[in-house]
């Protein structure tokens, strides 16, 4: 763990070395999904509820799954950008060193400026805290802080199952951005809206609903299910699976070497 | 003109190379095509009354938008051209018996048209054949049939003369990461990518129909539909024209400017 | 102890072709080829042993040099180094060797080297005591000092260069790796790098394999050459060996007095200008005594020196021989 804090802090550094391209960078994350949430908004102000919920309680989903997205981008950044360090010969020395290939690979590449896009959801979370109606216990603070980890780690899962499937392909890996990008922006409302099928995937294949939408409806009270708050980590669950096919495409890089 | 065609011969080649990554763009933009009409059906639900167009239009504009993804992309910019200015290679260029306003253009055009030969037909076969109102329809008349292509070929142009802007920037700026990331996303939202512009506030549709984005995907993706129809569709399609030559003769202006500080200044 | 035995390796590699027509064709069918990286590749390397690895450009250095480190799995073979299956065993074994990749950086660009050879003394979980000692030791021989404190991408090649070979050996590696590490140098830090390499293989017994593809370095550094083309192992043998089994020839510059060299059977004459020529013979069909007799027998020689082939020369026409 303390080698952990010395990757990030070296990386710190050497972003930090480029200032003012730094704060432009974050600064350009913060706005970017200001769009996004622009969209979001215009659509309420014309149709009000979406499946019965209200603005505010999407606005609740909107910034956990916003917030969890750049968390992982942020901190599981060296699997987003897997396929950059096999081109580079990056990867190669990584095999050269005796610790863990997914600890080293965590380590190679962390990016800041990601925190921009963090503070945006964050600023979204605290307009939409009060105004959510939601009488907040210390059981709804506990499920909404799970909700932001099971989050991550389904994110940063994604990532690592991304970065299993570039041992195989690297122009292929467009596919992925429906799980990644597009959970970022259509988890953005409760994945009921989009119907029981793609519900039924979001739970069962890729676990995007149990951080999600159930325990979104706990927090809203649309559902007094006391489990629904402990769904989030079932999530990290997939973690295994997404490091399996890893490992498994790492072993098909080392006997193909390409 | 020659030198032109081959170097569009060259870069739309290179983008067909990518075969892998065409299937690829194929899948991911179908799920997001369907995901998207979802979502809409879901405040169809919630409030019919206020959709602004009917769920079939809609459809029709979502399976354009996704089909025809690459053509309108915002954020794509050739980082040959941007690294050539950075590192001052553009000298070179400059050497060469070859308009280079031109020749950017091309270049980005045959870009944009090679992803987008590649990508649309698959998307446009399979969405025609989907259910009633999720289907892409074919034109609302043989006015939009006619109108829909002179209008797609010029928001196109548009688009890639407004990038222009962008790589004429960078003559003036160390990184125009910051530029670029404003800008892709400011044009992505106004130009009604994120949400098709008649679901924006009243008030705001009239300002942004007169500004250049409403020109790049939203007036040939409406007029196909129909909501765009006779004397609104001809004006819509006349904003269209302006702006290209706007675009135009401000970008030869400042790319004029920016090349004359060059040769000055010697890269 | 390195023991490699019958390694094998190959490659699928997608072919492309040129043109719409390949392009579109492309799209739906792509066509393989195999390349046999390595074919039949043994050799055993004893401990403290410095031995230059070489051949031209695609014969499968890198493949050997990556199965060895652990990065890549053969098809069939048997690689053991120091007991250990590389590939196998991956964690401990990368504990024993260093590897410098000539043209790619292990520091980070950024920042100083301290701070990169801070991290790699926690990667390796090095002793306080030990890593001090190391670090002062490679200050010390590499001429280091100020650099340290320098953020890397402000170092010339040639310091950088010497900042990685250091940050390899910082956990004392038995083995270590270069592939090209004078590449792009210049003469002095060249010579310098050189020297190290040298030194620590003699004071600390560090088995060394190189790859390069300047002579000079073989000629500096190794007493063993294994020569590799087309995916085999085409030679093993000692440097003078190689000379001596496969270079007879030898070039006689003379300078004297008086006209242009009469023409001589068996002797080739390179340059003749001023009274100064240059000439080439083989020793096998005619001994260096009996050409410089021939000359002095027509000219009145003022100086004269023999020289063998250079290393260079040699590769080239052992290149030539095998048809690689």
């Amino acid at each position: 763990m303390k080698l952990y804090w010395k990757y990030a802090a070296i990386l710190l550094k050497s972003q930090m070395q480029y200032k003012a391209s730094f704060f432009m960078t974050a600064a350009g994350q913060f706005l970017v999904s200001f769009s996004a949430l622009l969209g979001v908004s215009f659509l309420f102000d014309r149709f009000h509820t979406v499946d019965g919920f209200t603005f505010s309680e999407v606005l609740i989903c909107f910034s956990i799954v916003l917030a969890a997205f750049s968390l992982s981008e942020c901190f599981a950044r060296g699997f987003d950008a897997f396929p950059r360090l096999i081109q580079s010969g990056k990867l190669d020395q990584i095999l050269t060193r005796p610790r863990g290939v997914v600890f080293q690979v965590l380590t190679s590449n962390m990016d800041f400026t990601r925190l921009g896009r963090l503070a945006q959801s964050i600023l979204v979370l605290c307009y939409a805290v009060p105004h959510s109606g939601i009488d907040w216990t210390a059981e709804k603070i506990l499920c909404a802080c799970l909700m932001l980890i099971g989050g991550a780690a389904v994110f940063s899962s994604l990532f690592v199952l991304y970065a299993g499937f570039s041992f195989f392909t690297i122009e292929g890996l467009e596919f992925m951005n429906i799980f990644t990008d597009g959970m970022r922006e259509f988890g953005a409302y409760p994945l009921s809206v989009y119907g029981g099928g793609v519900l039924k995937f979001f739970t069962f294949v890729i676990p995007v609903a149990l951080f999600q939408y159930y325990p979104l409806l706990y927090l809203t009270g649309k559902s007094q299910e006391r489990g629904f708050l402990f769904l989030p980590l079932l999530a990290f669950v997939f973690f295994l699976p997404c490091y399996a096919f890893f490992r498994f495409g790492l072993h098909h890089y080392q006997s193909t070497g390409s | 003109m020659r030198q032109y065609g081959s170097f569009f011969r060259i870069r739309f080649l290179a983008g067909l190379q990518y075969r892998a990554a065409a299937w690829a763009g194929v899948s991911t933009q179908f799920a997001w095509g369907g995901l998207t009409l979802l979502l809409y059906a879901a405040f169809h639900r919630s409030g019919s009354a206020n959709f602004p167009m009917t769920f079939s239009q809609l459809s029709s504009y979502i399976w354009l938008q996704q089909a025809l993804l690459a053509l309108f992309m915002s954020w794509y910019f050739d980082n040959e051209i941007l690294e050539s200015v950075s590192t001052g290679g553009v000298a070179y260029e400059l050497c060469r018996p070859c308009d280079l306003y031109a020749m950017w253009f091309v270049k980005n055009l045959a870009v944009r048209l090679s992803r987008t030969s590649l990508r649309c037909a698959p998307i446009l076969l399979v969405a025609s054949f989907l259910p009633a109102p999720f289907r892409l329809s074919a034109p609302a008349g043989w006015e939009a049939a006619l109108l829909f292509p002179i209008s797609l070929a010029l928001g196109l142009l548009v688009i890639v003369s407004f990038s222009m802007l962008i790589y004429i920037s960078s003559f003036y700026t160390i990184s125009t990461l910051g530029i670029r990331l404003l800008s892709s996303s400011v044009v992505e939202f106004f130009s009604g990518a994120v949400i098709p512009l008649p679901f924006f506030p009243e008030q705001l549709q009239a300002v942004i129909n007169v500004l250049p984005f409403a020109s790049i995907q939203s007036t040939p993706f409406l007029i196909y539909t129909g909501h765009l129809a006779g004397r609104q569709a001809l004006q819509s399609v006349a904003v269209q024209l302006l702006w290209l030559a706007g675009l135009l003769v401000l970008g030869r202006a400042l790319m004029g400017r920016a090349l004359k500080k060059v040769v000055v200044q010697g890269g | 102890m390195i023991e490699l035995r019958h390694i094998r390796k190959e490659f699928r590699v997608a072919k492309r072709g040129s043109g719409f027509g390949q392009a579109v064709k492309a799209l739906f069918h792509k066509e393989y080829e195999t390349i046999h990286a390595l074919q039949d590749v043994s050799f055993t390397i004893g401990d403290g042993e410095m031995v230059g690895y070489i051949g031209p450009n695609g014969a499968g250095k890198s493949s050997t040099i990556k199965i060895m480190s652990g990065i890549l799995t053969p098809d069939g073979g048997t690689c053991r180094i120091n007991g250990r299956v590389p590939w196998k065993e991956r964690t401990a074994h990368v504990r024993e060797i260093g590897v410098v990749f000539g043209q790619r950086s292990q520091l980070w660009w950024d920042v100083p080297a301290a701070d990169s050879f801070d991290l790699i003394r926690d990667i390796y979980r090095i002793e306080d005591d030990a890593y001090r000692r190391t670090l002062a030791r490679l200050t010390e021989l590499l001429d280091l000092g100020e650099l340290l404190k320098t953020p890397v991408r402000q170092l010339s090649l040639g310091q950088r260069m010497r900042c990685e070979i250091a940050a390899s050996l910082l956990h004392s590696p038995k083995i270590l790796f270069l592939d090209e590490p004078t590449i792009g140098l210049d003469a002095v830090s060249k010579i310098a790098v050189r020297d190290f390499i040298r030194a620590i293989n003699r004071e600390n017994g560090t088995t060394v394999i190189l790859t390069t593809h300047d002579m000079q370095d073989i000629e500096a550094l190794t007493e063993r050459v294994l020569l590799i083309g087309r995916g085999r192992i085409l030679l093993d043998g000692s440097l003078s060996d190689l000379k001596a089994r496969h270079s007879t020839r030898r070039t006689i510059r003379v300078a004297y007095e008086g006209d242009r060299l009469p023409p001589f059977e068996q002797m080739k004459i390179l340059k003749d200008r001023d009274g100064h020529a240059e000439i080439t013979i083989d020793t096998a069909v005619l001994p260096v005594q009996e050409a410089i007799s021939l000359l002095a027998a027509k000219t009145e020689l003022r100086d004269l020196s023999v020289s063998e082939e250079t290393v260079e020369e040699l590769v080239v026409s052992l290149y030539q021989e095998f048809a690689i």
